[in-house]
């Protein structure tokens, strides 16, 4: 017996270390490279970094200036593609559709969500470079924009269908359509969940090389135009990283910093929305 | 419009006239008829050739126990019950002696208002939810004075005069479900509807509610279910006691609780079922 009550403490206790183990690991991943991308890029973080153009093999200094500029406007463009189709799409399954072609519609954007990046890269490659001959700043918006529709439009869905039916009826009772009601009640009591989702769907694309790679391409300099190919964070790290410069290297370490700060910020900011004003009470 | 009026309404047939005190439902104006109405969910029949009028500018209760179809014949009234695809209403409901099925919803609704179970103010400031009635029905005017008239009038504004800015969930349920109230008078319903509007409240918020709702009867007609026998009793001129979707007895209130007529009414109101 007190063997037996001896054997139970210690599977207890060593489940107990295990299961901390893991969650420290997986803690520990993210501060391990937060870590790394610290000590190796943390030195060329510097204000040249923001506002300098790269310079050329073999001269040391230069920034990323084109890339970080690239990356916001990549960003805006594809939000502009993305999040309208997904918010809307979302408005028509939860509020619109029957169970029958929501389930459908559904099942198509978690397929959507699944797609391989690259596959989605080489989709926008073929409708919008190979058409115009040249890669574009839109062609690799276009591509992040399709990867942000399926996250959006799942999230806008979940979270209007959390809004509880009483307040719907109770704007309908006061004489509001359908849309009335959606607009004025129903979105605006989710609306903080979505801009939370949309922000996470921004961070998680933001990241993104291989759409990039054979859409936006690449640019050592200032971008010309939205037509035109522009450089982007992500695949500086990629071109920087497999260079054989040192000084890119450090370059690269850099960028992948201010990369994940730009994730973090979001996420940040993502998470405050989410905690601030009136929240609906779950009924 | 007189309910009367129609003939072959079962209304009459219904009413218990008798020689008592209260006053003669026959004789009074009706604000909607609810005439030969049966509903159903798909295949399954909620309620069965129901006929009565809710007279003008009096409550009218209607109690049964739970399934009996109360808040469904309720829900008609402003066609609430079409927000369930499978719902089918035959007969007809008429406001003001319009067919209701005819009419465009929204103005319906605006005319007839609803006050739900649980409370359900919208996530917004308690002015903004009283507000979001008259805005939505393209008011043009001094919106402050109606949302101090309409909390004046639910016998809320003294309690709420000094943080209309404030979140309606900051209130009690009780404050809630008279900002509800509030919210239903802005759009200045001719009729208001309330299903159960104290069931889910503490018995001092429901004595609020009550004394409200017979100072309302002024301004408004007042259409209430209720599986609170005495609340009916406190509260209503004239009560429709319903049971397995069908109309058993509807007299004026003092009438049905001391005399009905049926006995399943009696066994109802003694507290021998339900």
């Amino acid at each position: 017996m007190n063997a037996r009550l001896r054997w139970r403490k210690f599977v207890s206790n060593f489940m107990l270390g295990m299961t901390g183990v893991c969650a420290v690991v997986s803690v520990g991943v993210l501060f391990l490279i937060l870590g790394y991308l610290l000590y190796n890029g943390g030195t060329s973080v510097n204000w040249d970094f923001f506002t300098k153009l790269p310079k050329p093999v073999g001269e040391s200094g230069g920034g990323m200036a084109n890339a970080i500029v690239g990356s916001a406007k990549l960003l805006l463009a594809a939000s502009l593609v993305g999040v309208p189709i997904g918010f809307f799409g979302g408005i028509y399954l939860a509020e619109f559709s029957g169970s029958f072609t929501a389930s459908i519609v559904r099942y198509a954007a978690d397929l959507l969500n699944g797609v391989p990046s690259i596959v989605v890269g080489i989709f926008a490659y073929s409708i919008a470079v190979l058409p115009f001959k040249h890669f574009s700043t839109l062609a690799g918006a276009f591509a992040l924009g399709i990867m942000m529709i399926p996250i959006t439009l799942r999230s806008t869905e979940e979270f209007l269908k959390s809004i509880p039916r009483n307040l719907r009826e109770g704007a309908m009772a006061l004489g509001a359509s359908k849309w009335k009601t959606i607009a004025s009640v129903v979105v605006p009591a989710a609306y903080r969940g979505i801009l939370t989702s949309i922000l996470l769907a921004l961070a998680r694309v933001a990241g993104e090389t291989a759409p990039l790679l054979f859409t936006a391409f690449g640019n050592s300099r200032w971008s010309s135009g939205w037509s035109q190919p522009t450089s982007s964070l992500p695949v500086m790290i990629y071109n920087y990283a497999v260079s054989p410069y040192e000084d890119w290297h450090r370059q690269a370490w850099a960028a992948g910093l201010v990369l994940l700060g730009l994730i973090l910020i979001i996420n940040i900011v993502a998470r405050t929305i989410l905690s601030r004003g009136i929240a609906v009470p779950r009924s | 419009m007189q309910g009367s009026s129609k003939p072959g309404l079962s209304v009459n047939i219904a009413m218990n006239t008798g020689p008592n005190k209260s006053e003669s439902h026959a004789a009074l104006p009706m604000r909607m008829t609810i005439s030969h109405v049966s509903f159903f969910y798909g295949m399954k029949q909620i309620l069965f050739d129901v006929s009565l009028g809710i007279a003008d500018k009096k409550v009218t209760a209607l109690i049964g126990p739970s399934g009996c179809g109360k808040s469904t014949l309720l829900r008609t009234l402003d066609r609430m019950h079409e927000t369930v695809t499978t719902a089918r209403l035959e007969g007809e409901v008429l406001l003001d002696g319009q067919n209701i099925m005819a009419q465009d919803v929204t103005q319906l609704r605006r005319r007839v208002g609803m006050v739900f179970q649980r409370p359900n103010p919208f996530p917004k400031s308690i002015f903004e939810n009283v507000a979001y009635g008259p805005r939505i029905n393209g008011f043009k005017g001094p919106i402050a004075e109606v949302v101090e008239k309409s909390l004046r009038n639910a016998a809320l504004w003294d309690e709420v005069k000094d943080h209309l800015h404030k979140s309606a969930y900051e209130l009690s349920g009780g404050q809630q479900q008279r900002l509800c109230i509030a919210r239903a008078l802005a759009v200045e319903p001719e009729v208001l509807l309330l299903d159960e509007p104290a069931s889910a409240l503490d018995p001092i918020s429901t004595a609020k509610i009550e004394e409200l709702l017979v100072e309302l009867k002024n301004l408004t007609t007042i259409a209430i279910v209720t599986h609170n026998m005495q609340q009916a009793a406190r509260i209503s001129d004239f009560t429709a006691f319903l049971l397995t979707g069908q109309l058993i007895e509807f007299s004026p209130t003092p009438h049905l609780f001391t005399t009905p007529t049926d006995p399943r009414t009696e066994a109802y109101i003694t507290g021998r079922f339900g």
